[in-house]
Formats: structure tokens, sequence, C-alpha cells
């Protein structure tokens, strides 16, 4: 028994590690074409058909340039920052249901590394320390223009994990649990049954939140691309870079299907259909991450913290004061 | 097994963690370890099967101590070492043995005194979240209620103390307003 666990678990756990680091590779590819899309440009087209194989070049790119530790940074530091962004990501998809459980060769898979009780909170931390990695490195960088990222971010980071907890807390009272599982189940009995439609306002909220957790353009501060550099990863090259790269992608892929967890019914029963529903919600809300991307400018700094202490924590309050009243 | 091999891992590496934190003269070395073993310490309670005590260490300690760094960002270069001041070696290695023995006795002697055993066994069938939930709300909901109130008092202050000039926004003033406005600080400073 506790060998077969530990076996299942190792297994999903390199799965999960395999598939999202390229599906982050793939998402740049997304990423591009998207944007050209919208934007009458044609993206990448040279290399492969339709420009596919860019990502390869990308990574082979990434993994063969010179891995350069400038001078005057705080060396471990430096070194440890793009790992923190990276691993905490993948640390946050354990405690998410990818897929309804299924049968494979009289095997009964659960597609989530652990079913703790405590899912959100857990995933919600663990995003918050993901914030640790821009943070070391614009403070060990010894640039200033790092350094001034790396303010933006721990203030945009700190002001936004209120949003996200207040707006979680009035679907957490309605299903009066924290796991992943339980919210799924709750919604199980259909469209009628999604939380989004009794937390609309939640909704909203955690998705705009999500665009500041995530660093996505909108609430692009922490790289801001009005300095023309790139915030926080200025000094980093090769696959230290790519490692915050793969970070925030794996990021974007996971809060996406946090986001269809909880308020789109996330698998409803667990069929083959439901699975696809799962996969189909999540690669939207990706998908909306690019469109707001090629729409919408970056707001500027006191905007955002603005946006967040004056306009979206009162709603997030009078929301779960709403919420509590009519459920009493 | 596991449970085991975890524990003595994850105290490893909270005790490194913390030596690396008092030891260290490179402050963000100190800051980047202190948060790394406040949340390596989260894993004893997941090991406890504390769940969402483990999941409140994490989300509440990584907030803390990125405030701390922003406080050091704010005070120190802190990509250069600072420079301690080492006084008496003996006096200071002395008084630290002695309160870590003292706090060591203060907090063990009553556990051992008087066997202390759970007074609030495990409801059947509520989980982790709804355990503390229901002791909080119980028996200890005046402590619990105090604590709120200390807190908004504290954060009262805190908008009090720092929102002296919360009505004016700089991006809506043009410069001479701005200027002017300096200098009317100016000569505040000097009469007070």
């Amino acid at each position: 028994m506790e060998t077969a666990y530990l076996i299942e678990t190792v297994i999903k756990i390199v799965a999960i590690l395999l598939i999202f680091s390229a599906l982050a590779g793939i998402g740049t590819y997304f990423e591009r074409k998207v944007l050209a899309f919208m934007q009458r440009r044609l993206g990448p087209v040279y290399v492969g058909p339709f420009g596919l194989l860019q990502v390869a070049a990308d990574g082979i790119k990434l993994f063969t340039k010179e891995d350069i530790v400038p001078t005057n940074v705080v060396g471990r530091i430096f070194k440890i920052a793009p790992v923190i962004t990276a691993a905490t990501a993948f640390m946050a998809a354990a405690a998410i249901p990818f897929l309804p459980s299924f049968t494979l060769f009289g095997y009964e898979v659960h597609p989530i590394v652990a079913d703790i009780n405590i899912g959100i909170l857990y995933i919600l931390g663990i995003m918050g320390v993901g914030l640790y990695g821009p943070l070391l490195a614009g403070m060990a960088s010894a640039n200033k223009f790092s350094l001034l990222s790396a303010a933006r971010g721990a203030a945009v980071f700190i002001s936004y994990e209120v949003i996200t907890g207040l707006s979680l807390l009035a679907p957490i009272m309605m299903v009066g649990s924290l796991s992943l599982i339980d919210f799924n189940e709750y919604q199980a009995g259909g469209i009628t049954d999604w939380i989004v439609w009794s937390q609309p306002v939640a909704f909203i909220l955690f998705w705009i939140a999500a665009f500041a957790e995530t660093g996505r353009t909108p609430f692009h501060l922490i790289a801001n691309d009005h300095e023309i550099i790139d915030g926080f990863g200025t000094e980093y090259s090769g696959m230290r870079w790519g490692l915050f790269f793969i970070g925030e992608y794996a990021n974007m892929f996971f809060i996406s299907f946090v986001l269809a967890l909880i308020f789109l019914g996330g698998y409803g029963d667990g069929s083959f259909l439901g699975a696809l529903g799962l996969l189909v919600k999540a690669a939207f809300f990706f998908f909306f991450f690019l469109w707001t991307r090629a729409a919408w400018p970056d707001v500027r700094p006191d905007q955002l913290m603005w946006l967040c202490w004056k306009v979206l924590m009162p709603i997030a309050v009078i929301n779960i004061l709403v919420t509590a009243i009519v459920m009493m | 097994m596991f449970e085991a091999v975890a524990f003595y891992l994850f105290a490893f590496l909270t005790i490194s963690m913390f030596y690396i934190a008092v030891t260290t003269s490179q402050a963000l070395y100190a800051i980047s370890s202190l948060a790394a073993g406040m949340i390596f310490i989260s894993a004893f309670f997941f090991i406890l099967g504390a769940d969402f005590l483990g999941a409140i260490q994490i989300v509440v300690y990584s907030g803390a101590v990125m405030a701390l760094y922003a406080f050091g960002m704010m005070f120190f270069d802190t990509t250069r070492d600072v420079k301690e001041k080492h006084g008496n070696k003996v006096i200071v290695i002395g008084l630290s043995i002695i309160s870590a023995v003292l706090i060591v006795l203060i907090v063990g002697a009553p556990i051992v005194g008087s066997n202390i055993e759970a007074l609030y066994p495990i409801t059947e069938g509520a989980g982790n979240t709804q355990e503390v939930g229901m002791v909080l709300f119980t028996k200890y909901l005046v402590p619990f209620e105090v604590a709120a109130v200390m807190l908004l008092v504290a954060m009262i202050s805190g908008i009090v103390l720092a929102g002296k000039k919360m009505d004016l926004s700089l991006t809506l003033m043009n410069e001479q307003e701005i200027l002017k406005m300096r200098e009317e600080d100016k000569t505040k400073k000097v009469l007070s």
C-alpha cells in the first residue's frame, strides 16, 4: 500500500512538472500568436511549420546562453531567487485537482497530488511565497531599477493578497470547506449550480486579483515595461531568467484552473465531458490573460493601490457581509 | 517512517536557517533565511495533521517577513554587509544561553509538572478548520475579541500616523502647488 502510494505520488509529481513546464513553453508561443493576431502582425513564422518550433529554439537559446552572475550582486540570493518563483508555482499545484478521478488498468487514479482539506488556503499561501522570487531578485541584483521593481512588487502583492483572501471568503462560507474537491462537489449539479451565479462579485474580484498575483498586464508593474528594461529580471541571463518565465506561466495556468474550479463548476460530475469542460474553462482563462495584455495598457502604481484599497477591498468586505446576512 | 524522515529533515532545515539568520552579517541573507525558517516550521504542523495552522503559518509569516524586506529596503543598502558592533562576547553568549534555558523551563515546567491533557478532544467528523473555529468561538472567545480590538486600534493609529496629507495627491497637483507645499513644510519644520 505504502509503496504503491509512494510510486503513484512520484509519478503524479513528475507528470505535473513535465506537462506544465512544457505548457509554459507552448504558452509563450500562444501568447505571441494571439498578440500578433490582435495587433495585425504575423508573430513567429520562420522556425518550423507556423513557427511552432520557435519554442524549441527559445529553449535551446535559454539553456545554452552563458550564465552571468554580475559582480556586486548578493550571490546566493541572486541564484536562488528564480528557483523560488518556479518551485513555489509548482508546489501550489499539489492541491489542485486537474481532472476527475479515473480508472487506468483497474487502478483508480486521483489526479491531485495531495488532497489536503485546506487546499485553497495552501494554494494562496504558496502563491504568496512565490512573490519572494521577484522581490529577492530585485533586492539582490545591485541595480536601482531592479530594486524599484522589487519595491513595487512587494507593494502590489501585499495589497492584492488581501483581495484574493477576502473575495474567496464568501464562496468558502457557502461551501463550508476549503478543499477544491468539495468546491467541485458543491457545483456538480450542472451549470445552474455554479458559484459564479450566486457570487458574481467575488468572481470578478478574484479574477482581477489573479492578474495582480500573476503579475500580468494591467498590473504588470513588477517588471515595468515603461522603463524599457525587465524590472527584477534585468541582471539575469539564460536559464535563470527562464525559470522566472516558467514560474510566471505555470502560475497563470494554475490560477486559471483554480478560477474554473472555484467559480465555474470545475469538472462537474466527473464524466469525460466534465473533464473536457474543465480544460476548456482553464484554457479560456489563460486566453483571457493574453487578450487583456493585447487590449489594456498598464496602470500606474498609485492607481493600482487606489483600486485595491479604495475600490476592491470595500466591495469585497460588503460582499462578505451580504453573503453572511443572506446565509443566516 | 516518512514522518520521521520529514521531521528530521525539516528540523535540520529550520535550525540551520535560523542559525544563518542569527550569525550572518548580510541583511538579505538574514531576512531570507528567517523567511525560509518560518515557512519550514509549517511543515511540523502538516506532519502533526494540523493542516489549517500550517497553511496559516505560511500565509501570515510570508506576509510579515515581506514587510521586514520593505524596511530593509528603506534603511540599508541590502547588498552590502552590515557592520555589527560586537561587545563582550562572553556576556552575549552567556546571556543568550541563560535566556534559552529559562524559556525552555518556563514553557516546559507546567507540561511536566501537571501532565497537561488536551481539554478539547477531537470532535468526530469535524475537519481541522472547524476544530479551530469551535475552540476559538467558544472557550477562547474573549481573548480572540480582545486581540481583534487591539489590532483595530493598531490599524487606526497606523492610518492616523501615516495619513497626514492623504487628501493631497501629487499626481493631481501642478508644479507650483507642489513647490509651494514643500516651502510651507520647510517653514513649519523650522518653527517647530
